[in-house]
């Protein structure tokens, strides 16, 4: 009987409403290249053809995508308990710690045995971090947002320590880790499907893809097909219904928080493991707070998740491009165009839902 | 389809109505919610607009107010048309609207709450004395008793309820739409709004009573119009009707007056209850020391003003809340304070409970109906395979129980915000009924549900009863109690301060225990 009742179409809800917010960035975005004396579609041709025109584009949008998918499930599957984990940053970075210590003191061990020991130590180093804010949440109701975000600030602090006091490798200046040995680093793309005697381009696309791909078909069976994922959603929805149907909200926060921290140190296996082959400083490079975009533009499912992360991975990859062709677009201002884009999907995402709704609205 | 009578373009007197609607459709999507609907309200008036959830009031008034645009059909005030194109232009031709749900800010006082929207300039200091002196008088003449400097998040809700209508006055309402006022009311705070509603008519003001609520129709209103399916299906003076030929009109068939009910057998005692004490969030003790046993195959009806503890002794005993002290004994198994037993041992022990907030307790109103379906039972081996959901099975099985229960549209996937009101009820109620719990819990089971809802919602409790099951039934609908109840309990400030029985009972004598002055 009234306005609220009126619901768009699947296809406008996912496919259409997320174009045109699409579209309305790139619009935005070309006013700016357009200020800066450039031509605009050119920019655009510029940044599709690197980021998908080659083996060599495609490999590290994929690349930059294995990280987005990680940190943006992460989000998404607090996000379906109610929780804004905004500390996605801080638990990849201390998984690090997580992979380096499996990589760096147990590489006597075979690749077959040291590659899931440091899946193992992400998920669990993460989970860990994501613990210490969830349990604060359930039991003292501190809010997560408040403190995931100052977790953030404290994973700095202590891979900053760690990284120049105790990790270094000794008799360098650069705060890092001595380089893995070939057993204990995830072979790339390149390696495994040349093996399988396919040819592409050398990139740091590498195995973790093929996690992040895993996941993303995990979290969508426990969150949608699991008597589990069926409590999780129930408390986010309404703390009360939960308490009401026998569900204990406290559980399910704690839980889910480490699912998320878990799935947000596959950024520790990507990088570390995967593409630097050692512990770097800052090696999560904001993808855990490109991951809250991630996951608000893929509407918290596993599939938006994935068209978005390889959209973000398009725009990193070929904004890469774009800084390079186009010396008067310097790489600021791709970040520039990247967050404006971020603006236009996340934060003005539902900007044309009610006109939308007033156009194709049914009931 | 017939069509009512036609409202006279003038009223004999040979002044225009304050309001008149004519010809007013509304589509949404491929629903009509109004086709060609007329009303007209006489100056002066209290005009009753009733019909079941659903049946396109809401809308039409919407369309008053500005909140929606007709399709079709004109509005005219005072004989002349107007375009209301927002609520602004509906505020500006003197229509105001008293939401179902308070639209006030709880940590403003009264007076910053009634000037809010009409502030009258920039600075505050200079309006306020005067908006003061105003709000003094509105109170004064109509009966609107509010201490302006109050925060209104301190008020209960029948005096919110007056903050709505003086903020309204404030603004210069002539014409005063409510919205099922008194849905949130104590029979108390109900009848204090109609006091109120009779003072507007006494100075003037036409006021338009939209609700569900026959008995309140022919207390207070002049004249009514009933509307069904989206269509207006006829207007009627108050004085001239019955509560049986508006009943037929709105639901379109004759009501059973009376359930037909068989005497109680009562058996064994399935629930003891003795000594309980409950304290609520903030630690008030609620519940103060509260015995009573509940046998099966009868039906405990608890009386009392809403906020007298109700809700925090149906919420311990269903395991929502815990306890201080006392005991609950339940079949064999016997609950204390520092042994309790949560919502899902419960259910396992065969309780079942309908909660009282239907919205946020009851179903989770952004899920499909079949996933509210299959709420406190999720863990239940029938609805898939180890940690899996089933949900073909349970689809399945939602549309048998949405089948059985008469829960319109019988769609599984649909949310259950989409829903109206009783069959929000009626699925929850198929929820906690069709696993035959030997006690069942019942809070405002017909809470914002319409008249046939009501209906079939009573005969399943009855029924229930019938099979030997026990149920404790608690209302602040007096007319249910006494209707359903085979015992009535009335409870006033968390304590039991009377046990009757229905045929002893009489409106006056519950309604004194209730006040806790009897």
């Amino acid at each position: 009987m009234s306005g609220t009742a009126l619901r768009l179409p699947w296809w406008a809800e996912y496919a259409l409403l997320p174009l045109l917010n699409l579209a309305l960035a790139l619009l935005a975005a070309g006013v700016v290249v357009l200020v800066t004396g450039e031509n605009p579609v050119q920019a655009v041709a510029v940044m599709v053809r690197g980021a998908f025109g080659t083996g060599e584009g495609i490999g590290y949008t994929l690349y930059y995508a294995t990280d987005m998918i990680f940190t943006g499930l992460a989000v998404a599957v607090a996000f379906h308990c109610g929780l804004f984990n905004i500390g996605a940053e801080g638990q990849a970075y201390i998984a690090g710690i997580g992979v380096t210590l499996v990589c760096l003191y147990l590489d006597f061990l075979p690749f077959w045995l040291v590659a899931p020991l440091a899946l193992l130590g992400a998920a669990a180093f993460g989970a860990a971090y994501a613990a210490i804010p969830a349990w604060l949440q359930a039991r003292r109701g501190s809010h997560i947002v408040i403190t995931t975000i100052m977790m953030n600030f404290i994973a700095y602090a202590l891979m900053e320590w760690l990284l120049v006091n105790v990790l270094i490798k000794p008799g360098q200046m650069s705060p890092e880790t001595r380089a893995f040995k070939p057993n204990a680093i995830l072979p790339s793309m390149e390696t495994v499907l040349g093996g399988l005697g396919i040819e592409v381009a050398g990139t740091p696309l590498n195995l973790s893809f093929l996690v992040a791909l895993a996941c993303l078909v995990l979290v969508w069976v426990l969150i949608w097909h699991t008597r589990w994922g069926y409590g999780v959603r129930v408390v986010g929805a309404s703390p009360r219904a939960a308490v009401y149907a026998g569900i204990a909200p406290g559980q399910r926060i704690v839980q889910s928080m480490l699912l998320s921290g878990a799935l947000a140190g596959g950024v520790a296996l990507n990088e570390v493991m995967g593409a630097q082959h050692r512990l770097l400083v800052n090696f999560p490079a904001g993808y855990g707070f490109t991951g809250i975009a991630v996951a608000l533009m893929g509407r918290n499912h596993p599939f938006g998740v994935l068209l978005a992360a390889v959209l973000f991975g398009a725009l990193y990859q070929g904004g890469a491009e774009l800084s390079f062709d186009m010396p008067a677009i310097s790489s600021y201002l791709v970040v520039a165009l990247q967050g404006l884009v971020i603006l236009f999907t996340g934060g003005l995402g539902l900007m044309l839902q009610a006109p939308l709704v007033r156009l194709l609205g049914r009931r | 389809m017939p069509h009512g009578d036609v409202p006279p373009a003038h009223s004999p007197d040979g002044l225009a109505p304050a309001v008149e609607m004519r010809g007013i459709d509304k589509r949404f999507g491929t629903v009509l919610a109004n086709r060609s609907v007329d009303l007209s309200v006489m100056r002066g008036h209290i005009h009753g607009l009733i019909g079941e959830n659903g049946a396109g009031k809401s809308t039409l008034m919407s369309i008053l107010y500005g909140f929606y645009a007709a399709d079709a059909g004109d509005i005219l005030i005072d004989g002349r048309v107007v375009a209301i194109t927002d609520s602004r232009a509906a505020i500006h031709h003197g229509i105001e609207m008293v939401h179902q749900h308070f639209m006030l800010v709880d940590t403003m006082t009264v007076l910053e709450n009634v000037i809010l929207g009409a502030e009258g300039g920039a600075l505050l200091t200079r309006h306020l004395p005067a908006a003061r002196q105003r709000l003094r008088r509105f109170s004064r003449d109509y009966g609107l008793d509010v201490e302006p400097d109050v925060l209104v998040g301190d008020l209960p809700v029948g005096a919110q309820q007056r903050v709505e209508i003086l903020k309204s006055l404030y603004r210069g309402a002539e014409i005063l739409i409510l919205d099922e006022p008194t849905g949130v009311l104590t029979p108390q705070e109900a009848s204090d709004l109609f006091r109120v509603l009779a003072a507007l008519r006494a100075q003037g003001k036409t006021v338009i009573l939209v609700t569900h609520k026959l008995k309140e129709i022919m207390a207070i209103t002049d004249r009514v119009s009933v509307m069904r399916g989206g269509r207006m299906v006829g207007h009627r003076d108050t004085a001239a009707t019955s509560r049986e030929e508006l009943g037929e009109l709105m639901i379109g068939r004759k009501l059973a007056s009376r359930l037909d009910k068989a005497p109680a057998r009562v058996g064994d005692v399935a629930m003891d209850v003795s000594d309980l004490h409950v304290r609520d969030a903030m630690g008030v003790e609620r519940v103060k020391g509260v015995s009573f046993a509940l046998h099966r195959g009868e039906i405990v009806g608890i009386a009392g003003v809403s906020g007298n503890g109700q809700n925090e002794l149906m919420e311990a005993l269903a395991g929502m809340r815990r306890f201080e002290a006392g005991t609950v004994r339940l079949g064999d198994t016997v609950l204390t304070a520092e042994r309790p037993a949560g919502p899902d041992l419960l259910r396992r022990l065969g309780m079942a409970h309908v909660p009282e907030d239907r919205l946020r307790t009851g179903m989770v109103p952004s899920f499909a109906a079949r996933e509210s379906a299959i709420l406190g039972y999720h863990e239940d081996p029938r609805y898939g395979r180890g940690p899996l959901l089933d949900w073909g099975r349970i689809d399945r099985h939602t549309r048998a129980l949405m089948e059985r229960y008469e829960v319109k549209p019988p769609l599984p996937r649909l949310r259950g915000s989409l829903f109206s009101g009783g069959n929000q009820q009626k699925l929850i109620m198929a929820r906690e009924l069709e696993r035959d719990p030997a006690v069942l819990l019942v809070g405002q089971p017909t809470r914002g549900v319409d008249i046939g809802g009501i209906d079939f919602i009573h005969r399943r409790l009855l029924d229930m009863r019938d099979r030997g099951k026990a149920v404790l039934l608690v209302s602040v609908e007096l007319d249910e109690i006494l209707r359903l109840s085979d015992r009535i309990l009335v409870m006033f400030d968390g304590r039991l301060v009377g046990e009757l029985l229905p045929r002893d009972a009489d409106e006056g004598q519950l309604g004194l225990l209730m006040a806790g002055a009897a």
